[in-house]
């Protein structure tokens, strides 16, 4: 995970509100035109990415992932999952004792999963099947705890909202680079539509849970490569404009 | 009885938790660098899986029947609850057994094979022995599967491999090796 070197914009302004340094008006103003929304939002997705920055929701990752379809729909559930608890979460904050935070947290998480189950299985009973057990267990998935106890537990309801789609987002990202992969190995079809000709031979292994951890295994070596690879860029310009000075 | 011990032995190895069903990965990538910590938390689990069949059974038996859709919270909860009252009585009774088991405990609360155990129990019907015998293979299945893993770390930490591969891509490449393995179980009994 990357620390950011200075103070959010969000928190230097507070830092001014407590000071009284500037009229609160114009704080105020500059609160509201907030451009941190937009980088909550898009930080989950690439940099701060749950699962290959902080290897968090290992299990749904891998036991969903055999096929595009289920992780789309495994994704789209956690998305649910964690918007609705972050708001609610972010909203309640004043009214949640310390003492017994988790609990309430995971109470929360388990109303809005519980939900979750019920449509999806109105909805689109076939998947909830392939699913199974693991849509009940997305209340112990620790990236939507985690998001709660290091986010939304701090801050404004519509932050958390941002943070929460961007966090999710990268999750489903996750999930459709992994899903993909092993459909298209050990299937030969992506979302059920056939790639190859007729002489594939499916991979069957990668369907099976062994593929599951050597796939996101591989994803997680590409991840630490393209990272390790731009680490390298920044101190290569650094020592060139240290030159041309 | 052959149906209990064929439960137990699904859950030990054909069906593992952790390689199978990818349950209880959080402890098994994050706890599996040394053998004796793995085993303990391992045993810790089953203690807990244990209570937990029981709790599910009762819940299952004489709570949910009236409400159904309370189902995920009151399991939640009750397993929650349940690990700190363990947590407490263990406290006062032995406390060399409680220092043990150290911070493991609590964290068994989120450890989604306790709550996997509880929905599948559910999901099959079982009653009360056949979910005490299932709570069991499946703990020590996961024992078996985080004390294999924590083998196999202590030999990688002392082989030169890359910066770049070593951490979680390593563990999860040696995960998927160990599965391979387990598969070969698959063939242990005929599907019944």
């Amino acid at each position: 995970m990357s620390q950011p070197s200075e103070m959010s914009i969000q928190e230097r302004i507070k830092v001014l509100w407590r000071d009284h340094a500037m009229s609160r008006e114009e704080l105020a103003r500059l609160w509201r035109e907030n451009p941190d929304f937009a980088a909550e939002l898009t930080k989950g997705l690439w940099r701060d990415n749950p699962v290959f920055a902080q290897v968090l929701g290992m299990c749904p990752m891998l036991a969903v992932t055999n096929s595009a379809v289920n992780a789309v729909a495994m994704g789209l559930s956690t998305l649910f999952v964690l918007v609705g608890s972050s708001a609610m979460v972010a909203y309640l904050k004043g009214w949640i004792p310390r003492q017994i935070r988790i609990s309430c947290y995971v109470i929360i998480i388990a109303t809005f999963v519980t939900v979750a189950d019920f449509t999806l299985q109105a909805l689109a009973p076939g998947v909830h099947k392939a699913l199974g057990a693991f849509i009940p267990l997305i209340v112990v998935n620790c990236m939507i705890l985690g998001r709660q106890e290091a986010f939304a537990s701090k801050t404004s309801v519509s932050l958390a909202v941002a943070d929460a789609i961007g966090m999710a987002g990268g999750f489903l990202f996750a999930l459709l680079a992994l899903g993909s992969v092993r459909e298209i190995l050990g299937d030969g079809a992506l979302f059920g539509v056939r790639l190859f000709g007729p002489d594939f031979e499916p991979w069957v292994i990668m369907i099976l849970p062994p593929g599951g951890f050597l796939v996101l295994g591989l994803l997680l070596l590409l991840f630490g490569w393209l990272k390790e690879r731009r680490e390298r860029l920044i101190l290569r310009l650094a020592e060139l404009e240290g030159q041309a000075q | 009885m052959s149906d209990l011990l064929w439960i137990f032995i699904s859950a030990l190895l054909v069906n593992n938790f952790v390689l199978s069903y990818f349950l209880g990965l959080c402890p098994f990538l994050g706890v599996s660098g040394r053998l004796d910590t793995a085993f303990r938390l391992g045993l810790a689990n089953i203690f807990v899986m244990l209570v937990t069949a029981f709790c599910t059974w009762a819940l299952n038996t004489y709570v949910l029947i009236y409400a159904p859709y309370l189902r995920l919270i009151s399991f939640i909860v009750v397993i929650a609850g349940t690990v700190q009252f363990i947590e407490m009585v263990i406290k006062k009774l032995s406390p060399a057994l409680f220092r043990a088991l150290g911070i493991f405990l609590p964290l068994i609360t989120t450890n989604c094979a306790i709550l996997g155990l509880a929905i599948f129990t559910t999901n099959r019907g079982y009653g009360l022995v056949e979910g005490l015998v299932f709570a069991l293979g499946a703990g020590g299945g996961f024992t078996l599967a985080l004390a294999l893993m924590a083998g196999l770390r202590q030999e990688t930490e002392l082989s030169t491999v890359p910066d770049l591969v070593r951490g979680t891509a390593l563990n999860l490449i040696t995960a998927g090796i160990l599965s391979m393995a387990f598969m070969g179980f698959s063939g242990l009994f005929s599907a019944t």
